[in-house]
């Protein structure tokens, strides 16, 4: 589903990914993990597109599409999906009319006719309900005033209603209790499906608690340095990111 | 430009009672001995009148059938409506019932004792030295509105006043006047829509509205401009806020050729509130200029004001929020905010907030931005797979809209939003779904 081969990136003229690749299958859920700075979020961003991630060499296939030749707007509607770890706030648009439009775009890329008011509103309402959010918030602004663990979840209601064929989850259990982080698991679980893959991009191992990976990356320097399965999440959980540096070094 | 003036006065308005005799011709003693203001006059710095100039608008206004392509009717505001086309009253358009605990009549309509109140009250407020364009308004009065709320009267039902324009043979110039007097303890909401039909417009509509509010009354005000971009528009609110009043007035104005708008309110009883917001937008070469003015003259007051704008195109908007705390108003509480969106690169903005204190012990607030679209607002929009033009329009849209939630009549806000959001979007409809 997701191919990426030796992708470099600078941002504001400083390298950040040094050579990532990374293959990521239908079905499997992956967890990267690495020491602040070591570009997890960029990786999120580049394959998002956002302005000012500048890619210099390598490629990434979405699908077996060029997906660095999309706007970003284009990868939204092929599926893919990031939960960005500091949510925009966006006074004065609805979070209600910011989902039904997002919900409207991938349905239009699919030759869908925009969803119906009505039944969007039962399910959004449903899927508030799942992660814990007072229904008083699809009237509110996108993230306005919202707390952080509010955001996050709001995030994952977005990632539940879009239903993406790739979701990236930029440290979306930073900051939360343990309450918040379950109710990311749960969300997240919910979707994982032979279909669909997941990215988890975590400061921590303790989500690791709540959503098993099939597979566990740790990023230093700007590239993949050791894979493995769930196992290695612990090991970095007993023994920090020093020795991975150490041994890669 | 003096051959506008020269002109306009020399024509009378017609069919009006003969009481208002007296207003003409003090209006037009007033207008004599001045000129119109030209952009060395510092009110007038950024706001040209070659609109005014340039097509003769010395005609007058003559009765007219009601447009159909309008868009005045604001659907659940359940009001009392007068509709005025061409400065002509329509009964045809008007009606409901009149509310209980009122006083309402037309100038043209005014008996004896009213013409008498009426002609005591009117430039109380709106004084006529103050604005060349009061004494154009007097000068050329054919008919008006004069509301009175008698005391401890809650106005359960709005009233709505609506000024329709639509195009005649010749251009020319309708002075429109409202009067609303509360008295003491009384509530109202007013509204007041500016609008025309769609053709192109060759009107110019000199409107002004007094509002006297006396101790502790209460009033929910909005004043609506929509009409189609051709009309020209110069005029303004003047409200007298007594002990304890409460003005919330709400202001909208779309771009047009001329758009200059005067609030001017006085505190002028101790612990009167004043909630003014606005919203201005404009396109293509179009030009709005709100000048808001608050006089604390007395302890005790507070205003909160806020305008938004977006500006786009090669348009330019102009706003100058002056509040002046007299040495006599302390504990004086005042904020003002203007925030400007500009959505390309011919836009322009001037906007000059005014803070004249000579009170010690007040606090007030002031400040003005202009700015463009926030790129990672943009960008978050755009990896929901919103395109890159309707995610602009959804956060212009949402930029005003955070005023539009604040407006106390739920019907208003929702007459309004689709309105404005066809403003950016041409058709692009974004009223929230009810939730």
């Amino acid at each position: 589903m997701l191919s990426i081969e030796n992708l470099r990136a600078t941002v504001a003229g400083k390298d950040i990914l040094n050579g990532l690749s990374l293959q990521v299958k239908a079905g499997e859920v992956h967890a990267i993990m690495g020491p602040n700075g070591s570009g997890k979020s960029t990786l999120g961003h580049v394959l998002a597109g956002r302005p000012g991630y500048e890619v210099t060499a390598g490629s990434v296939a979405f699908n077996g599409v060029d997906l660095l030749a999309m706007e970003t707007e284009e990868r939204a509607r092929e599926g893919l999906f990031l939960a960005f770890q500091y949510p925009v706030e966006i006074p004065g648009v609805s979070n209600m009319e910011f989902l039904k439009a997002a919900v409207d775009a991938v349905r239009a890329q699919r030759g869908e006719p925009p969803v119906d008011s009505v039944a969007f509103l039962k399910q959004a309402r449903a899927v508030c309900e799942q992660v814990s959010l007072d229904q008083s918030f699809l009237r509110r602004g996108v993230n306005e005033g919202f707390s952080g663990g509010e955001k996050k979840r709001n995030e994952l209601m977005q990632m539940l209603l879009l239903e993406p064929r790739l979701a990236i989850l930029d440290e979306t259990d930073s900051g939360l209790d343990i309450d918040a982080l379950q109710v990311v698991a749960d969300g997240v679980n919910h979707l994982r499906d032979p279909e669909r893959a997941i990215v988890l991009v975590t400061h921590y191992q303790r989500l690791l608690n709540h959503i098993e990976p099939d597979f566990v990356h740790v990023l230093a320097g700007g590239r993949i340095v050791k894979s493995g399965d769930k196992s290695l999440a612990l090991e970095l959980e007993a023994k920090g990111y020093g020795w991975l540096e150490e041994e890669v070094a | 430009m003096p051959d506008y003036l020269a002109q306009v006065l020399q024509r009378h308005p017609q069919n009006a009672p003969p009481w208002l005799d007296a207003v003409h011709r003090e209006g037009r003693r007033s207008c004599l001995a001045r000129t119109l203001p030209t952009p060395k006059t510092e009110s007038w710095k950024y706001t040209s009148l070659r609109a005014l100039e340039q097509d003769n608008y010395a005609g007058l206004p003559t009765p007219a059938q009601a447009p159909l392509e309008t868009h005045y009717h604001i659907d659940g505001f359940d009001s009392y409506t007068l509709v005025f086309v061409n400065g002509h009253f329509s009964p045809a358009l008007s009606g409901n019932a009149l509310p209980e605990g009122v006083e309402l009549v037309r100038f043209s309509e005014a008996d004896e004792a009213q013409a008498r109140a009426i002609q005591t009250r009117l430039g109380e407020v709106a004084q006529r030295e103050q604005s060349i364009f009061t004494a154009l308004n007097e000068s050329g009065l054919q008919d008006g509105v004069y509301l009175r709320v008698k005391p401890n009267v809650r106005l359960e039902t709005p009233i709505q006043v609506v000024w329709l324009t639509t195009p005649q043979s010749e251009a020319f110039t309708v002075s429109q006047r409202l009067l609303l007097v509360m008295e003491s303890g009384s509530e109202a909401e007013l509204l007041e829509y500016f609008t025309s039909d769609t053709t192109q417009q060759n009107s110019f509509t000199n409107g002004i509205t007094e509002l006297v509010l006396g101790d502790n009354a209460r009033l929910q005000h909005y004043r609506l401009h929509t009409e189609q971009e051709q009309a020209l528009h110069i005029g303004g609110v003047h409200a007298s806020l007594g002990r304890d009043a409460d003005l919330n007035s709400f202001h909208l104005a779309t771009g047009g050729a001329l758009k200059r708008i005067d609030i001017v309110v006085n505190h002028a009883g101790p612990g009167a509130h004043c909630t003014l917001q606005g919203v201005y937008l404009l396109r293509n070469k179009q030009h709005v200029d709100y000048h808001t003015c608050i006089e604390h003259r007395v302890p005790h007051c507070t205003t909160d004001e806020v305008f938004r704008g977006i500006v786009g195109g090669a348009a330019r908007a102009v706003f100058n929020g002056r509040i002046h705390i007299h040495p006599n108003a302390q504990k004086t509480l005042a904020q003002l905010s203007n925030k400007n969106l500009l959505t390309s690169a011919q836009a322009e903005v001037d906007t000059k907030p005014e803070l004249e204190i000579y009170a010690d012990d007040v606090q007030c607030a002031h400040g003005a931005t202009v700015a463009q679209l926030d790129e990672t607002s943009l960008h978050y929009l755009r990896t929901r797979g919103l395109a890159p033009e309707q995610a602009r329009v959804m956060l212009s849209f949402g930029f005003i809209n955070e005023l539009l939630n604040r407006i106390a009549d739920p019907a208003v806000a929702t007459h309004l939003r689709p309105l404005l959001s066809d403003f950016f979007g041409d058709g692009n409809h974004l009223a929230e779904p009810p939730v």
